[in-house]
């Protein structure tokens, strides 16, 4: 039995005051100072907290960044002075699908590292679309590792990149004439991706490889951001590389174990440069999230290519066609035709965009994909309010949260924490399923309830109107 | 001569509780109500509105030389207009005024707006269903109950009497020998642990329990000293932990439930945090007072369901009389889990679906994993008609039943009874801030052991808001049978071609 993988979350808490999601209306001029005010009664201290912030004593309605909307105050109140409304602030982070709860769950995982878990049952609506209309399954009776993150037992987390052929061919006299297996071995079934938007310039890259190396898994970084990075972590780099060339990552492809290509014509040249210059490097191919990306998939595999990161919109929607369908109903197609095709355990599959939350990870994979990539999620541990569709925010200078000004240390723990989560959560869910290892759990569409299906299956006979 | 005492099985004197509706007002200063009405400078205090409303809003006690700050949380809002005491307009200085409550706004989620928390707590106050400006009967999720209503006719096929209309529930259909377990309602309430929640919560339960004849559960955690005296309507949860769990416990109960899974957290053992875990706790758990307890996942001695069947047999054999209750979650399998825990000798098969719950959970097991019950619900009631076991055995659901339109449309979908948790918590006060889980627990007092906080809610104000709910939730059911012209909710069951789903969401 290998060593248990564990990640080690430090609290780092965030740089500056979270925006809280409630607002008080304190009608203060009919205070009567009584010697029974609720203020200091809060059982979470949160006027006491507060009061270093709120010092206007003019205002009649002052923000409670900590407040959990228990309303005793409220109701306690002896003249009825305090009431309690919506932060505009709160209300207007992110956007329709980056919505304020996934914002505030995210922040709180990066600065703990912990599983989120409140009281009160689920508190949603009923289903939605894209990763909303999926449940996991559970299992009633033991099935092997039934213990979740408690458990004594070890659920794995790991997964393979690269190159896995079927069967070896050898020549006459014996010898291997075809590929061999060639694998990455990552223990978290995740590498962090690269943001849609550039912040900090190399700072954040730079946080992203220190927290690839800590988490051991890999972090991709665009070839013109590689220079000057620390060589201990080189060998969890994969630079990204345009038609442009390698840039400044030439010089660093006898280390990485990966280099990943956009796709196009340019592609076959620069993985040959790459094999010459290393022979064991993995060459992945970088493709927009769309169904015809499964014939680019074929080809490729058959041209030698095995690794294929397929990337979703920012919504985890396919890119470049009209009416985008969710990366979940393009994915199952995708990995269904690899499968018909007899080279789904040839290739591994990444997949990226929109993996929002640790649920959206796990039903990725249960959609088809081997791993994914975390992208923009890693720009809101660093306190990004992903608020770019409001306007163009990305520039440093006008970002709320100063995320461009991180010193990497911080902003690489941060990430770490957020993924510590993320990882707990996985193993919460595996543990559900009694499933041992996450690599079973790769379009395992059997250990999912798809809403479509069990929709028809228990209401179909309903009458409809 | 005082009459002679009830005596539970194992001769412990029960206690009775009347069955009867009273005032249950809020117990916090300020009411919170859907609509605020303000009263301005211009007011003469002529108490005109006071003599005018018959809600009760406005209030000039006789002595007085103003009147009292508006009980706006009793004003029925706009639809107020559509009458002849509309205070609003009627006031000769135009000092009245009616809006939104803007705090209101922040109370409750999609599954239980802010409508639903303020019309159960009506219901639990005054043992009624509000009369106009709050919804009572769907949410607004989008899905499952909230897109599931019922199709009355225009003009009912049987006539039916509501004073004889019949809500209650047979609980042993297996005709093994052991008693038979009538309930008044098809409702019972859920398991909720001492540790979890506070005694007062607990012992209200079971009060409110004892005066409509049905049960409630200890949850695991313990069998409490004080929920002796209502023996007769107690479950004694065993799970996983098997804390608190002896032979006493169970024996002497008419029905011991085995807890495999639950809603709040489908494939998810039980967690209760440090900080809840008080020496009163601890004493009862048999553990170490401030230490986190878990309860492991599954059963770790059950791999089949000869071994399941091993498990009640061993109640079976403990106590003679009981019957035995089993509580899944909802899987994928959900309807051969059902019937395998029917062959291996459960009396009750209780579906809890992954919706639901009031313990604290991991957010991500809350939404994820396992089916909410609606679909359980329809999926295995098919299946047991299919196998053709459906009569023999009680299928009970829970898992996000929020009102009594939810519970008879579960019924409808093929459940016999409905567990109710959440709908409880809200009756004593609760406002769903989901912070039950941290520091000294609940807030307001409901699913909290921090001594100063469980005394914000007394014992017998708790059990009578229970009581008033439950009549309530009564009056509806009746309502709901006899506009389908069904006599009885035993006859309701599996009548799904009474329902409709709506094509759009709300």
């Amino acid at each position: 039995m290998p060593e248990k993988y564990h990640i080690k979350p430090v609290a780092t808490p965030g740089r500056f005051r979270r925006v809280g999601k409630f607002g008080s209306i304190d009608w203060r001029e009919d205070c009567s100072r009584c010697t029974n005010c609720v203020k200091p009664r809060c059982v979470y201290d949160t006027y006491k907290k507060e009061a270093a912030y709120n010092r206007d004593p003019s205002t009649s309605v002052v923000p409670l960044y900590e407040c959990r909307g228990c309303l005793s105050c409220v109701q306690g109140c002896t003249k009825g002075l305090l009431g309690l409304a919506f932060n505009p602030e709160y209300l207007a982070l992110g956007d329709d699908y980056w919505k304020p709860e996934i914002l505030a769950t995210t922040w709180n995982q990066a600065d703990s590292g912990r599983i989120p878990v409140s009281g009160a049952g689920y508190r949603g609506r009923f289903n939605g679309p894209g990763f909303d209309g999926i449940w996991t399954d559970m299992s009633e009776i033991v099935r092997p590792t039934r213990d979740g993150i408690h458990g004594r037992e070890y659920i794995s987390t790991s997964v393979d990149i690269g190159s896995k052929p079927m069967r070896l061919s050898f020549s006459k006299d014996g010898k291997l004439t075809g590929e061999t297996t060639a694998l990455i071995d990552v223990p978290v079934p995740f590498v962090l991706d690269v943001p849609p938007w550039n912040m900090g310039g190399q700072s954040t890259a730079k946080a992203r490889l220190a927290a690839a190396k800590t988490l051991k898994t890999l972090a991709l970084i665009p070839a013109a951001e590689t220079a000057n990075l620390p060589a201990e972590q080189l060998p969890f780099l994969v630079p990204l590389v345009g038609a442009d060339g390698f840039g400044a990552s030439e010089p660093l492809l006898r280390y990485v174990r990966m280099v990943e290509f956009a796709d196009g014509p340019q592609t076959d040249g620069l993985a040959q440069k790459a094999k010459v210059a290393n022979a064991g490097i993995i060459c992945a191919l970088r493709l927009p999230l769309q169904s015809k990306a499964a014939d680019r998939i074929v080809a490729a595999n058959k041209a030698g290519i095995h690794v294929f990161h397929l990337c979703a919109d920012l919504h985890g929607r396919e890119q470049n066609v009209d009416n985008p369908r969710h990366l979940k109903d393009v994915l199952r197609e995708i990995h269904s035709r690899l499968v018909k095709e007899g080279m789904r355990d040839e290739v591994t599959l990444i997949v990226s965009g929109g993996i929002a939350l640790a649920e959206h990870m796990a039903k990725t994979i249960i959609c088809g994909a081997d791993l994914v990539g975390v992208d923009t999620t890693l720009l809101v541990a660093l306190g990004c309010r992903v608020c770019r569709d409001a306007g163009d925010k990305t520039h440093t200078a006008e970002c709320a949260s100063e995320v461009g000004t991180l010193e990497p240390a911080y902003a690489a723990q941060r990430m770490v924490n957020l993924m510590a989560a993320w990882h707990s959560q996985l193993i919460e869910v595996l543990g559900a399923m009694g499933i041992r290892e996450v690599r079973r759990l790769r379009g395992e569409t059997g250990r999912a309830i798809f809403m479509e299906d069990i929709e028809r299956e228990a209401f179909g006979d309903l009458a409809c109107k | 001569m005082p009459p002679e005492p009830i005596l539970s099985p194992g001769g412990e004197p029960q206690v009775s509780v009347e069955r009867v509706v009273r005032p249950a007002p809020e117990r916090y200063r300020n009411a919170l109500g859907k609509y605020k009405i303000g009263r301005s400078a211009d007011c003469v205090a002529c108490g005109d509105c006071a003599k005018l409303c018959p809600e009760g809003v406005h209030v000039k006690p006789d002595g007085y030389a103003f009147s009292l700050r508006p009980r706006d949380h009793l004003c029925i809002g706009p639809e107020c207009a559509k009458t002849d005491h509309y205070c609003v307009a009627k006031c000769t200085k135009k000092a009245l005024s009616l809006a939104r409550n803007p705090t209101v706004d922040t109370m409750g989620d999609p599954r239980w707006p802010s409508d639903l928390i303020l019309s159960t707590w009506h219901m639990a106050e005054t043992g009624h269903v509000p009369k106009a400006g709050l919804e009572h009967r769907v949410g607004e999720s989008g899905g499952g109950f909230d897109r599931i209503h019922f199709n009355f006719p225009t003009v009912p096929a049987i006539k039916v009497d509501p004073a004889k209309v019949d809500t209650g529930l047979d609980l042993n259909h297996r005709n093994d020998g052991r008693p038979q377990l009538h309930i008044d309602l098809p409702v019972y309430g859920g398991g909720m642990s001492f540790g979890s929640v506070s005694i007062h919560t607990i012992l209200g339960k079971a009060r409110a329990a004892t005066a409509w004849n049905t049960f409630t559960c200890t949850g695991e955690g313990g069998f409490h000293d004080r929920l002796k005296a209502y023996d007769n309507h107690v479950i004694t949860q065993v799970a996983t932990g098997l804390f608190g769990v002896r032979e006493d416990t169970i024996q002497r109960v008419p029905i011991v439930e085995f807890k495999y899974a639950q809603g709040a957290k489908p494939g998810l053992g039980g967690h209760l945090l440090g900080d809840k875990n008080t020496p009163a706790v601890a004493r009862m758990r048999e553990a170490v007072a401030g230490n986190a307890l878990f309860s492991p996942f599954p059963f770790h001695s059950v791999y089949s369901v000869e071994d399941h069947k091993k498990h009640l047999d061993w109640i079976k054999e403990v106590n003679e009389r009981a019957l035995v209750s089993v509580k899944v979650s909802t899987p994928n399998d959900v309807d051969m889990v059902a019937v395998g825990s029917y062959y291996a000798g459960a009396h009750i098969i209780h579906l809890d679906g992954c919706y639901g719950g009031t313990g604290a959970a991991p957010d991500i097991a809350k939404k994820n994993i396992a089916m909410p019950i609606e679909y359980a619900i329809a999926k295995v009631h098919k299946f047991l008609v299919a196998e053709g076991i459906r009569d023999a055995v009680t299928l009970i659901v829970s898992g996000g039943a929020r009102t009594a339109w939810d519970v008879m449309k579960a019924i409808a979908l093929g459940a016999d009874g409905v567990v109710i948790g959440t709908a409880e918590m809200v009756a004593l006060g609760c406002v769903r801030c989901a912070c039950c889980e941290s520091g000294r627990g609940c807030p307001r007092g409901i699913a909290s052991t921090d001594p100063e906080l469980m005394m914000l809610m007394s014992l017998e104000w708790a059990t009578q808001r229970l009581i008033n709910l439950l009549n309530a939730w009564r009056e509806q059911m009746v309502e709901i049978l006899v506009k389908l012209g069904i006599p009885s909710t035993k006859e309701l069951r599996g009548r799904s071609d009474v329902l409709y789903y709506a094509k759009e969401a709300v």
